[in-house]
């Protein structure tokens, strides 16, 4: 079955569009009722019965009889309202004893719901109306939520881009060329340093040994003397938090060693 | 048209949703609220009178400009725009709950529907039809569901107040019912 577009859908009855395409984001709803008071409430409007006065008996042989031919997904809703329907029925059929202004009708709780639901059915079709109305409008564009406003487009004259040109022209006619000189990394320099200084201090800060204009060479230097004596275990690295100066402690171990 | 009303014209033409009343006052530091309301009235007036395609429409507190509704259908056949997905009776029902009765738990719901609606809950939130409001006091804190901007803006209405009163339906529920 394909799904059909809303404006097929506008062609068949409200149920019947829903039966027949189901959008997929939706709800599906199987059968022509929402729901076991809207089913109840089709049958007291096709019997033409009073909603306060229900021929229960009735009403309930027909409920029983409907729900057998719907195509229930899930009947449970459907078979709670039979069950108490029945219960009403029975509760119906026992004598009245005492005055009739004492009697509590057991179908009064159910008539207040089916009261309640119509007024709810009612809401809805106020809605349906102002949807349908709204629906029946195009605002400009369909746009996401909280969508960033759109760039404005490019305003570039020709001169201007023959100028911008010109400029890359004439940059490029004059590259830049730089010596790389390759600076080898000092490892065991800086392991004997970071030594020592330990050798007379018991802990260091990283800012002790890396002066602050120190080339990358020298940093790179350091960090990886350090790494490789904490491997070797000669010092413990710590740093209490990211960006914290970094402490260098002489290892308790190595030194009793 | 005045210079205000034009701006007015620009700014709602350049905006794919209602512009709410107070960002349209922005556009022009110097004007009032009485002016911006003549300035609106203008340009209503401007494309009905004039007939217009298009017609100025007033949506959950902002403006709009919308195409007129007899165009949809040719609109819709060239493909240059379509419509929303209706809602299905189970989603409007649920919905004309939350509007009247917000905020409201799905228990409550679920009792005057008389059937379960964790479902329908679920993709009214994803169409962001209805939020989450707050939680209830009760067993398990229930969550209490409210309806959006977005739904007076998918309904076309002004405010909530919009939706006829409780006591305006037929069938009132303040009304005792008659002896049984």
């Amino acid at each position: 079955m394909t799904v059909a577009s809303g404006h097929d859908a506008t062609l068949l009855p409200r149920y019947a569009a829903e039966a027949v395409a189901p959008p997929p984001t939706f709800v599906i709803e199987l059968t022509e009722f929402s729901g076991p008071l809207d089913l109840l409430l089709t049958l007291i409007r096709e019997e033409q019965v009073d909603i306060y006065d229900i021929p229960i008996a009735r009403v309930a042989e027909q409920f029983v009889a409907r729900i057998r031919t719907l195509p229930l997904n899930d009947a449970a809703e459907y078979l709670e309202m039979a069950a108490r329907l029945l219960r009403i029925k029975a509760q119906m059929l026992l004598p009245r004893t005492g005055d009739e202004e004492a009697w509590d009708d057991p179908r009064a709780e159910l008539v207040r719901r089916l009261l309640e639901y119509q007024q709810m059915r009612e809401v809805v079709d106020v809605l349906e109306r102002a949807g349908e109305e709204r629906r029946n409008r195009f605002a400009r564009a369909w746009v996401p939520l909280a969508a960033a406003p759109p760039e404005a487009p490019l305003a570039l004259s020709l001169s201007e881009l023959l100028a911008a040109v010109d400029r890359i022209l004439r940059v490029a006619s004059t590259p830049a060329m730089h010596d790389v000189v390759a600076r080898g990394i000092d490892i065991p320099g800086a392991i004997s340093t970071i030594r020592a200084l330990l050798a007379l201090r018991t802990h260091a800060l990283w800012t002790d040994i890396v002066q602050a204009g120190a080339e990358p060479w020298q940093v790179l230097s350091t960090l990886l003397g350090l790494l490789e004596m904490a491997k070797l275990g000669e010092c413990t690295v710590l740093q209490p938090r990211p960006f914290a100066n970094v402490e260098i402690r002489r290892d308790a171990a190595s030194e009793a060693a | 048209m005045t210079p205000l009303a034009k701006l007015l014209e620009a700014a709602l033409f350049a905006s794919a949703r209602p512009i709410p009343t107070d960002e349209l006052l922005a556009l022009d530091p110097d004007t009032s609220r009485a002016a911006l309301a003549s300035a609106l009235d203008e340009v209503r007036e401007c494309y009905d009178v004039q007939g217009h395609g298009v017609e100025l429409i007033e949506i959950g507190g902002g403006w709009q400009i919308l195409t007129r509704a007899e165009y949809t259908e040719a609109i819709e056949r060239a493909q240059l725009a379509s419509r929303p997905a209706r809602l299905s009776a189970a989603a409007l029902e649920t919905l004309a709950l939350i509007a009247y009765r917000q905020p409201l738990g799905r228990a409550e719901i679920e009792e005057i529907r008389g059937v379960t609606v964790g479902s329908v809950l679920k993709s009214l939130h994803e169409r962001g039809l209805i939020d989450v409001v707050g939680r209830g006091e009760g067993l398990g804190r229930p969550l209490w569901y409210g309806t959006t901007p977005m739904f007076l803006e998918y309904f076309a209405l002004r405010h909530l107040d919009e939706l006829p009163r409780s006591d305006e339906l037929a069938v009132a529920l303040r009304a005792e019912p008659r002896a049984l």
